[in-house]
């Protein structure tokens, strides 16, 4: 870990991102909200990864883009490199462009079909007048043998490439201004699992390479637990649970998480067959009238009254696992004891009533 | 043994282009039994796709030459005529798609795009049809199938737009699904769902299932034998045991390290297959893996290696090493997490 | 539904208005020009230029002399024309069926030959009968209307007037369909044909360029998966989604059309419609005119892009309004 100062790289506290749904004659009303990221608060630590995973339409994606202000917040606040960012003008945030970079999903659109690698990757140097022509040359071409592409492919278009050699472009592009943060968003889930791999191995290269800080959006936890130090689970717009990669895996507080896990398929008949596969009913409800209390109860098999009534808190469960469940599993008395409401992270109104009633030990 | 379902007979898929014949089956030869799950692995391009869209016919590019035998129940399917082969398309073998959000006409009805099926292949009453579309509806677990029934696929989320695909590809119940990639487009949650209905409607309706996918951990659960393609060809055939717990061919075993398993301690790296597939127009000298088999050695150069039983009983693999030899190295591949320990 | 049918005449309410106050700044504030001294005729008194200026209140800030002009166009309808010195509402009035009838016939013929020409040019692709279908339509779209028209009444007017399929061809000039259809009829059919021509080569190509395109969409792969007839998915799913691009162009051609665009062939065949009005007051500045028939024209067009908005929901439910 590399740490210039302390404090975490970035810092997000209560952020949320609605979007308006409008509708009218002549005249656009607003009708609806989509909650698409809702009360977030979470720090992203220098030299770490951090993965965030969850379904289509939980937020993961928006929230990426919060952090690298893609878009105004609709409120919050999100600090960078003890800076507060939130409210900065377009203008103002042009200077953190170079440090805040996102490579995204989709290696076929998200390269310009007309431009040449070399103009693509160099881009963001030419926007920042970074060196002149032939510097800047050079330094794509350095770039692009870094992602394991070769110099050559610097006048070649991107249709001539597959789609993992697209994604290294995308990689290339995103590195190009030696960024701090990079936000992965769903970097792999668009290629076959063996060039997945490639990708995944690159990443974690030109981590160490350039002492870079992620954040990995997938929606496939075998991939995010690989490359991540910590997890971030979101459900509708809310993180339920946090926690170290390999806790996560050891022990889900949230039955949500214990079911994204036992989602994901196992190469290995014998105990694909053996384990218990808890298969999520339907689909997530809709962001725009999100369900009460714990928005995940409709499709909980825990659920219980409390759940459909209180939205339960994030919930400090030690060793940085936090988690939000009325009822927990794989915490034990001890713990559950000395569990504490995390405030930063809690609504004002979350509440002592919110913490579980009866120790609930449930073997995984 | 009985007649096998289907029995696909050294077949060659070709596409005439400009920068010459492109090879995208290249001689391949399988069966599929009545009732079987049989799961075809490989990379975009390695000709899993186009081999069972030959079998459906469906391929409509002009260039495309054919050669070998497509039998299904004794049948050439090669050599029957078009309206012969319409009434086995749906009817008999029905496939359904890698994207649910394209694979169906936005401007039609999910009830009238499966009641368009059912009336082209039974000669049905009114009311008739739209009775077992909503039934079937139901079947897949579609929520409300009678007010479902009547919305466009746009006012389904993807994995509803699956199941619709599913409730219309088993209209017919065919003998045979074909499904290609159903689940790639999907969240892993719902891809569970959809794997989980797949299963429970092959015991209700006993279809053969063929199941194309990239991802081997797919096919883990639920099919009885695999098919590992690469370039064209089948690099590695067994049952499930087989190709999990003995796979013979350094592909098969480049795909198994390329998982981020969480079944398995965290490893430091994933074996990745280093590379890209091979150019189907010029293919390699040998064998057409060698170029990224970190195994390789002289004779693949020199000589292609050809699909044989070198282990046992239905276990078919193309490549040189020998038995002990990949026994030997494969697990640095598979389990690279054990490397790290040792 | 009703809703959208609502903002859709509120809409086209507000175009109007836009237009009506956009033409009207250009030719009556615009500095240097008397529309008094214009409207006056040739040797006006000083009196009649008096009193037209009054009765426009042309001394009078600008946006009364907007509302007394729409007054007269509206509500009065006694605007006069500089040129003819008649009424322009009742002139418009009765132009209009001449423009509609060329319009609609021509409208029938080209969606006809379009549909049929791009329909094979797509299932004969890879043949000889595509490419030289697209190049007829290349020809049809090349022509100019004003050259087709005069060869047109060259030959049927004059030079094979006597062979015997020309001579029912009745001379240039409109037959009102009330007075005696049969002759509407033959004196309308050579500006349709000559009309459409254009459009039958556009559109059969756009088509084609669709029909291709909606061939290589997922849904018809699923379609031909289910077993269904070629035919069937030729017509249902590919023609089918195919239509939408070709409603959504046919409307605003058509608006235009009604609107006045179809001036060429009006005045080569010398039928008395909007066009020929609209290209008569243009060559004499007749301002009245211009304003009533740029009017009318906008009237048209926005009434057709709002027809074309309803026929486009109904042929694509993902734009349906909730």
């Amino acid at each position: 870990m590399s740490s210039q100062n302390g404090g975490p790289l970035l810092e997000a506290e209560h952020v949320f991102k609605y979007f308006p749904i409008k509708r009218g004659i002549l005249i656009q009303r607003e009708v609806a909200q989509v909650h698409a990221v809702d009360d977030v608060s979470l720090e992203v630590r220098r030299g770490e990864t951090l993965g965030l995973v969850g379904e289509s339409g939980c937020g993961k994606s928006t929230l990426g883009r919060c952090f690298v202000r893609l878009f105004p917040l609709t409120d919050g606040r999100i600090v960078f490199d003890g800076q507060d960012i939130s409210k900065l003008s377009r203008r103002g945030m042009r200077p953190l462009r170079r440090e805040l970079q996102i490579v995204f999903q989709d290696p076929y659109a998200s390269l310009n079909p007309r431009k040449r690698v070399g103009s693509i990757v160099g881009a963001p140097l030419a926007i920042h007048g970074i060196g002149d022509r032939r510097e800047r040359k050079r330094q794509v071409q350095e770039l692009l043998e870094k992602v394991g592409l070769s110099p050559e492919h610097y006048n070649r278009f991107p249709h001539e490439f597959s789609g993992g050699q697209r994604q290294r472009i995308g990689v290339a592009r995103a590195l190009a201004l030696r960024p701090k943060l990079v936000i992965a968003d769903e970097p792999v889930s668009a290629l076959d699992v063996s060039i997945q791999a490639q990708v995944i191995n690159l990443l974690a290269d030109l981590q160490e390479d350039f002492e870079l800080t992620y954040v990995f959006i997938a929606h496939d936890l075998g991939v995010v637990r690989h490359v991540s130090d910590r997890i971030a689970v979101m459900y509708l717009g809310k993180i339920v649970e946090l926690s170290p990669a390999e806790e996560l895996y050891e022990r889900p507080i949230m039955p949500y998480t214990e079911a994204l896990l036992s989602a994901v398929p196992i190469p290995d008949p014998r105990e694909s067959a053996g384990r218990e596969r808890i298969v999520l009913e339907g689909d997530v409800p809709s962001p725009i009238n999100p369900p009460s209390g714990c928005r995940f109860h409709p499709r909980c098999r825990y659920a219980t009254e409390i759940c459909s009534q209180l939205e339960p808190p994030l919930v400090d469960y030690g060793n940085g696992h936090l988690a939000a469940c009325h009822h927990p599993l794989n915490v034990d008395k001890e713990t559950l004891a000395r569990a504490t409401v995390d405030d930063r992270r809690t609504p004002a109104e979350a509440d002592e009533a919110a913490k579980p009633t009866e120790p609930a030990q449930r073997a995984r | 043994m009985a007649e096998p379902l289907l029995e696909v007979r050294d077949l060659k898929v070709s596409f005439r282009t400009e920068d010459g014949i492109v090879r995208a089956v290249d001689g391949i030869s399988f069966t599929v039994d009545e009732g079987e799950v049989v799961g075809i692995v490989g990379e975009s391009g390695s000709g899993k796709s186009v081999t069972m869209m030959s079998v459906m016919r469906l391929i409509t590019d002009p260039n495309v030459i054919y050669q070998g035998e497509i039998l299904y129940k004794g049948r050439n399917l090669m050599q029957v005529s078009r309206d012969a082969m319409r009434e086995v398309r749906g009817e008999e073998i029905a496939m359904i798609f890698q994207d649910p959000m394209t694979s169906l006409n936005p401007v039609y009805t999910v009830g009238w795009q499966i009641e368009e099926q059912l009336n082209e292949h039974y000669d049905l009453k009114k009311g008739q049809a739209r009775r077992r579309a909503s039934e079937l509806l139901a079947q897949v677990g579609i929520p409300r199938p009678e007010q479902r029934i009547d919305d466009y696929p746009h006012q389904f989320s993807g994995g509803m737009r699956q199941r619709v695909m599913i409730a219309l590809a088993l209209s017919c119940n065919p003998d045979l699904l074909i499904a290609d990639e159903p689940t790639t487009a999907l969240d892993v949650t719902i891809q569970a769902q959809i794997l989980e209905l797949i299963k429970d409607l092959r015991r209700d309706f006993g279809s053969a299932v063929v199941l194309i996918t990239h991802d081997l951990g797919v096919v883990a659960d639920i099919a009885d034998r695999i098919l590992v393609m690469y370039a064209g060809r089948i690099v590695e055939e067994g049952n499930k045991e087989q190709i999990f717990y003995d796979p013979q061919h350094p592909y098969t075993w480049g795909l198994l390290g390329s998982i981020a398993r969480l079944d398995r301690p965290k490893a430091r790296r994933l074996t990745a297959i280093a590379g890209q597939p091979p150019s189907l127009i010029n293919r390699p000298k040998g064998c057409s893996f060698r170029p990224r088999c970190p195994q390789a050695f002289d004779r693949c150069r020199a000589e292609d290696p050809q699909l044989t039983v070198k282990v046992g009983d239905g276990h078919l693999d193309a490549c040189h090493l020998s038995v002990e030899d990949k026994r030997a190295r494969r697990d640095a591949t598979i389990s690279p997490e054990l490397a790290d320990t040792a | 539904m009703a809703t959208f049918i609502v903002r859709r005449v509120l809409w086209l309410v507000v175009v109007l208005f836009a237009v009506s106050v956009l033409v009207f700044l250009i030719f009556f504030a615009t500095p240097g020009v008397d529309p008094a001294r214009q409207m006056a005729g040739r040797n006006p008194t000083a009196e009649t230029i008096k009193n037209i200026k009054h009765e426009f209140g042309l001394d009078r800030p600008l946006p009364v002399q907007y509302g007394l002009m729409m007054k007269h166009i509206f509500v009065s309808r006694d605007l006069i024309s500089y040129g003819s010195h008649t009424k322009v509402i009742p002139e418009i009035l009765s132009a209009a069926p001449v423009t509609l009838s060329l319009v609609f016939g021509a409208a029938v013929i080209w969606i006809v030959f379009s549909i049929l020409t791009g329909l094979a040019a797509a299932v004969f692709r890879g043949t000889v009968i595509d490419p030289l279908l697209m190049i007829l339509a290349l020809i049809g779209i090349s022509i100019p209307v004003f050259w087709l028209g005069e060869v047109v009444n060259l030959v049927t007017q004059s030079r094979l007037h006597g062979f015997f399929l020309f001579s029912w061809v009745p001379p240039l000039g409109y037959t009102p369909f009330t007075q005696d259809p049969l002759l509407w009829f033959e004196g309308l059919v050579f500006p349709w044909l000559t009309l459409s021509v254009l459009y039958i080569g556009f559109y059969a190509r756009v088509l084609r360029a669709n029909l291709i395109e909606t061939e290589n969409e997922d849904y018809v792969r699923t379609a031909r998966a289910k077993g269904i007839s070629e035919r069937r998915v030729l017509l249902r799913h590919t023609l089918r989604t195919s239509m939408i691009t070709f409603v959504s162009l046919f409307g605003l051609d058509f608006g235009v059309l009604v609107g006045g665009g179809a001036l060429l062939t009006e005045v080569v065949f010398g039928l008395p419609g909007v066009g020929l009005l609209t290209y008569h007051s243009l060559t004499s500045l007749d301002l009245p005119v211009i304003m009533t028939t740029v009017i009318y024209g906008a009237f048209f067009i926005t009434l057709a892009s709002a027809l074309v908005d309803l026929v486009y929901a109904w042929l694509d439910p993902r734009v349906r309004p909730a």
